[in-house]
């Protein structure tokens, strides 16, 4: 089951990428994102399905030192060790990434949780020693960070704090068939209301709740759905299925669309794992507004605007 | 038809022939390793390298992969041509020392000191087999794998090719790796030694399987016990 899963992915994104110059880098690249590492399965699915010899494959996979035939663990450490960061100690950094996780550089810790690497440059030699932990850069490290860098990563540093952070902030969403709001009082997640759907998928059907926060990717829901599902999502009310005209413009998943408070549409994509989502404000939030002649704290951009606070 | 001048002597070839073989046909020798009739020319081992141009653009080429121009003046010996080539042959020997190809062509070439850190590779990266089994074996089992140091030829992850015939073509063309028949400690190693492989082996029944890239000779296998 898992490995026939595997494959029909991997031929997705073979076919994606069939008719571009250098096409096999780029399914490379695509599946070493899927699966954090290149599985032999999937070279020989590329091979067969481009019509290449598995040895060309090979050879690419080999040649370029991003690609890794051996599983990662879930977070990646590079460090830098180009003659810049290397004048700056660059080495010792290595060193004592090497001693804190017990591990040589090209390993991964038994637990499969980090893996270190040392690479030749990651182009910022004027700020080096430079660390690169999964997309985040961290320059002129010292010594003493590296402990504190490895705490970050494995509180993870893509999860953004919706407290403070300021490009987080609340909307309020409706069912675009039957303009129930969605939000759900009961249910608190990051201290506000909950956005409540309904889903199904592979025969399975229940809630599925969201944060009602922008730019939190925080969700409970009735059933364990699978990374990579693409699921059908209805209003809880009018039961009218959710579904926009256009494609997610990462995974080509169907987009969700549901509309915001005061005009506008947001739109998430309905594969698991995939935190794609597009916001459009048809109009200015302000535009329903009895009071918007007279109004001084008009805000004609996106967003949710809670102007009875300020007044 | 192309006018070129090779070491003062003018001739007329075909387009699309290279120096090398405009060399050759006037007589004038040029070493080759990688170069094989029948397979693509590949430029892998420079030690075919000639001298082209005039005044202050005189270069040196891989004469294999250069194609002929018209009006131009190569030179096959000249005396940066030698010492390049010394060094070429003299680097080959210090990662080869054992293959009787590369001990003949230092001794033609009066290469005698070896000054750098000695290694007993058994393949140069000529890329002949990898050439021999996509072109003439349309197989394409074996490549080039890794990159720099990393580098080396083989079938990936290391198992036995699904491709390979085991027609044993990568093994007739490398101009190196005759060693694998005889010996598995380099330091006493005499060359041409694979000259007897199918006397020892031949009767055997494996050796229907054993005509294949990875697996060492089985001659030696045998002979050993």
């Amino acid at each position: 089951m898992k490995e026939s899963r595997l494959s029909s992915a991997t031929e997705e994104i073979v076919q994606k990428h069939e008719n571009e110059l250098g096409g096999v880098i780029a399914m490379l690249e695509e599946i070493q994102l899927q699966h954090s590492y290149l599985p032999e399965s999937a070279l020989k699915t590329v091979a067969s399905e481009t019509g290449r010899s598995l040895v060309e494959i090979y050879g690419v996979a080999t040649f370029y030192k991003y690609f890794s035939l051996k599983p990662r663990g879930e977070h990646l450490v590079s460090v830098c060790l180009g003659t810049a960061c290397h004048v700056r100690q660059g080495a010792l950094i290595a060193k004592e990434f090497e001693d804190q996780l017990g591990i040589r550089a090209g390993e991964t810790t038994p637990d499969k949780k980090f893996s270190l690497e040392t690479v030749n440059c990651l182009g910022a030699c004027a700020r080096g020693p430079i660390v690169l932990v999964d997309g985040h850069y961290f320059s002129n490290v010292k010594k003493t960070q590296v402990s504190q860098i490895l705490k970050k990563a494995r509180e993870g540093l893509d999860a953004i704090d919706v407290t403070t952070d300021q490009r987080v902030f609340p909307v309020k969403l409706r069912c675009p068939h039957c303009n129930h709001s969605l939000l759900d009082p009961n249910y608190l997640i990051d201290n506000h209301p909950a956005v409540r759907l309904t889903i199904s998928f592979a025969s399975k059907h229940g809630w599925l709740r969201l944060s009602s926060l922008y730019g939190s990717n925080n969700i409970k829901s009735e059933y364990e759905i699978p990374m990579n599902t693409i699921a059908d999502f209805f209003c809880p009310h009018c039961h009218a299925e959710l579904v926009g005209s256009s494609a997610c413009p990462v995974c080509n998943a169907p987009m969700v669309p549901m509309t915001i408070y005061g005009g506008g549409l947001i739109q998430i994509c309905s594969r698991r794992g995939c935190k794609s989502h597009t916001m459009d404000l048809v109009n200015s939030i302000c535009i329903n507004c009895d009071n918007r002649h007279t109004c001084k704290l008009m805000k004609p951009e996106g967003g949710v605007w809670f102007c009875e606070e300020y007044i | 038809m192309i006018t070129l001048k090779i070491n003062g002597l003018e001739t007329n070839v075909e387009k699309g022939t290279t120096l090398l073989e405009a060399a050759r046909f006037l007589g004038f020798p040029v070493p080759t390793l990688c170069h094989m009739d029948g397979l693509h020319p590949f430029g892998a081992c420079r030690l075919c390298l000639v001298e082209i141009g005039e005044g202050p653009r005189i270069k040196l080429v891989s004469s294999c992969t250069y194609p002929a121009e018209e009006g131009l003046h190569v030179r096959t010996a000249s005396r940066r041509v030698m010492r390049a080539r010394k060094m070429i042959i003299e680097l080959l020997l210090a990662s080869s020392p054992q293959s009787k190809t590369i001990q003949d062509l230092a001794s033609a070439f009066d290469v005698k000191q070896q000054r750098f850190r000695q290694e007993f590779e058994d393949c140069i990266l000529c890329g002949r087999c990898v050439h021999m089994c996509e072109e003439q074996m349309m197989a394409k089992a074996i490549g080039f794998r890794g990159r720099g140091e990393n580098r080396s030829i083989g079938t990936p992850f290391d198992v036995q090719s699904e491709e390979c015939r085991l027609c044993g073509g990568c093994m007739y063309v490398c101009p190196v790796c005759m060693l694998r028949c005889t010996y598995t400690e380099p330091e006493k190693a005499i060359c041409g030694g694979c000259a007897n492989l199918s006397v020892p082996c031949i009767e055997k029944e494996q050796f229907d399987d054993v005509m294949c890239y990875m697996e060492p000779c089985v001659a030696c296998e045998i002979t050993k016990d």
